[in-house]
């Protein structure tokens, strides 16, 4: 049987290969190392949650704690990858793009068109999403489709150990700006993952399960959640096809199509708010070119258009169950 | 010190400025004929700074610049007639007119972009200046800022972070007293932009931006203890615009004959003829055959942006990404 290793180990073990592979590659962020000019442990942290522990200790100073300055060091890591370098840079969490998005939208985003194709940004911003951890408003957004919007960003976001791992030395060695979405709750899923490096390519979905009657397209945590209803469905006779985009920007729409063709039905599970997020753009896109494969409407399983609140009561009730999906699941299965 | 330029550098430096001058009049003048779309930002009567500056550097040095651009690209080496085609949005232009006077960019003499957004400079020279410390290159990079964008809190993010790091990276902020139309004597809390170098441990020195020669010695302090690894530091330039803060500009928000007196009095490229006429064996008459070669220069470059094609429809869709 393969090596079963959690998905922040696979996310490590990503970078360690990277790292090893090309000198290139450099890490800057908010304790990535933790204990610099502290008089106490170098790599006390590695990283917040742990996930670059290890990293310090087999390559120095390409690893680098910064100062509380996301604009600062996202810039900089955006800047130093116009000059030939790969920095794979941590906004801790997705919530606080809004003290540094100028960097990533008006600047990495942009530079290759605005400069005529002359310019190369490998940058990749990694960064925590999700709900889950009662850690309230401002630290637990899944503002992916923020990302989504901007040409010239890819968006990525694993939702397994095995993704996660193949799709970040991608992003590592891919030549355009990668904005790359941890799920916080599935640091400690487990996984089976390959000893050696691998790439998965950007815009090709997963098809995580095979099915007939309804597609159930849904990304991050939602994956094992719409797994879970699709086990319980399966016991009712209705079968699930689930499909991974893994990355929104590029979108495989294609694979999402054909799975519509042979399903007629369709449910997207989305953690991001439901008003311009990856279930309505979703949406939109298979009603416009789907719209004759369709023999159900749509529906989309999303948290209300509320903030993520922080009683654990309430953000259960925000956050997409697996019941809410099988509830979907079986409105599109009974419409006449 | 002046001892450290040559003849030949002075010439350079001359030429670099009246390049500048001579580049920024005509936009001007073409502008307000309505052959070039959008906004432009002219840098005329701060040409003595980025000259003085980009003096001290190589192609393996890196700037970044601000809406005010256009000298600091010719300062820098690029190419004047496909930044005339790029201010005109032709497809011959520098970034084949898909950037315009906001957005010049030219990675391979190290000139890192104008800048659209006040203050989206500094970042990224941190990172340029990361890069040439990695790659133990020697390189530098200089961010070029406003009065404006010395309130910004990117610009204060990257100078700590550029001391923390000790980067090779200079701030190089240029005073021209106004922030579009609102006085630094108002916006800049402290006086001199230059004390607040002391706040983030690095040197300050505040320098006359119409004296080229001010200029050069004190980026040459700076550069030499960037390059000897003792990090950053900060350097005012005060000087003035001739124009307004974009052309169209009725600059009502100045007192009546300030340009003029400004042009009569404190004309760094006067300055400049003056003073190496003088002291540097260099005579007026070599001075005015670079002035009739600029002229020439700027000539073709319009004449050839005016005639050169525009972007062809399907380059809408190009150069979003590398791979896609």
């Amino acid at each position: 049987m393969a090596r079963k290793i959690l998905f922040q180990q696979a996310i490590n073990e990503a970078l360690d290969q990277e790292m090893a592979r090309d000198p290139a590659v450099i890490i800057m962020g908010e304790d990535v190392v933790g204990g610099t000019g502290a008089d106490g442990e170098m790599d006390a942290w590695g990283g917040v949650l742990g996930v670059t522990k290890g990293l310090y200790g087999k390559y120095g100073d390409r690893i680098m704690d910064t100062p509380i300055s996301e604009s600062a060091f996202v810039g900089a890591a955006i800047g130093a990858a116009t000059c030939g370098m790969r920095p794979v840079c941590e906004l801790m969490f997705i919530d606080f793009l809004g003290v540094c998005f100028d960097q990533i939208y008006n600047q990495a985003a942009k530079f290759r068109y605005m400069f005529g194709g002359k310019a190369r940004t490998p940058v990749v911003i990694r960064t925590m999403i999700g709900a889950g951890f009662r850690a309230a408003a401002q630290h637990s957004q899944s503002l992916y489709p923020i990302f989504t919007h901007i040409p010239g960003l890819k968006v990525v976001i694993p939702s397994s150990p095995y993704d996660a791992k193949g799709l970040l030395i991608q992003a590592i060695r891919d030549d355009d700006p990668v904005i790359f979405c941890e799920h916080k709750a599935l640091y400690a899923m487990e996984g089976e993952v390959p000893e050696e490096s691998y790439t998965i390519p950007f815009g090709e979905a997963n098809i995580v399960r095979e099915g007939k009657d309804v597609t159930i397209v849904a990304l991050a945590r939602m994956v094992s959640y719409a797994q879970k209803a699709a086990e319980a469905l399966a016991k009712e006779g209705i079968s699930c096809e689930i499909i991974d985009p893994r990355t929104t920007s590029p979108l495989d729409e294609d694979t999402i199509l054909e799975s519509v063709e042979n399903t007629g039905r369709l449910v997207i599970v989305d953690e991001a708010s439901p008003r311009c997020g990856m279930a309505a753009d979703i949406s939109a896109m298979v009603a416009q070119k789907g719209f004759d494969l369709l023999e159900a409407p749509i529906q989309m399983v999303t948290p209300p258009h509320t903030p993520v609140p922080f009683s654990g009561v309430l953000e259960d009730l925000y956050i997409p169950s697996a019941e809410k999906i099988e509830a979907a699941v079986r409105k599109c299965v009974e419409y006449a | 010190m002046a001892a450290a330029l040559s003849r030949e550098d002075l010439l350079e430096a001359y030429r670099r400025m009246k390049t500048i001058r001579e580049f920024e009049e005509r936009v001007h003048v073409e502008f307000a004929k309505g052959g070039i779309p959008g906004f432009v930002h002219l840098y005329a009567g701060e040409e003595a700074s980025a000259a003085g500056v980009c003096m001290n550097l190589t192609d393996e040095d890196k700037i970044a610049s601000t809406h005010r651009g256009h000298g600091h690209c010719i300062a820098k080496g690029v190419e004047v007639k496909g930044m005339m085609a790029e201010i005109f949005g032709k497809r011959t232009g520098t970034c084949h007119g898909k950037g315009g006077s906001m957005h010049i960019a030219d990675l391979d003499t190290g000139m890192l972009g104008a800048n659209g957004i006040v203050g989206g400079g500094p970042p990224l020279v941190c990172g340029a200046a990361l890069a040439a410390k990695m790659k133990r290159n020697g390189g530098v990079a200089i961010a070029f800022f406003g009065d404006g964008a010395s309130n910004q809190g990117t610009t204060f993010e990257s100078m700590n972070l550029a001391a923390a790091w000790k980067l090779p990276a200079i701030f190089v902020a240029e005073n021209n007293g106004y922030a579009e139309a609102t006085s630094a004597k108002f916006s800049v809390a402290c006086g001199d932009v230059s004390t607040r170098a002391a706040g983030f441990g690095m040197p300050g020195v505040t320098v006359d931006g119409h004296d080229f020669f001010a200029v050069h010695e004190a980026m040459r302090e700076a550069v030499e203890r960037a390059r000897r690894g003792e990090g950053p530091s900060l350097v005012e330039v005060k000087l003035d615009r001739f124009y307004g803060h974009f052309e169209g500009d009725n600059q009502n928000y100045r007192p009546q004959d300030e340009v003029k007196n400004i042009r009569a009095t404190k004309d760094c490229l006067n300055r400049f003829r003056d003073r190496v006429t003088r002291e540097h064996d260099i005579s007026a008459n070599e001075l005015d055959a670079v002035d009739a070669e600029v002229a020439r220069l700027i000539d073709e470059a319009v004449e050839e942006a005016r005639a050169a094609p525009d972007p062809q429809p399907a380059d809408l869709l190009t150069d979003v990404y590398i791979k896609y």
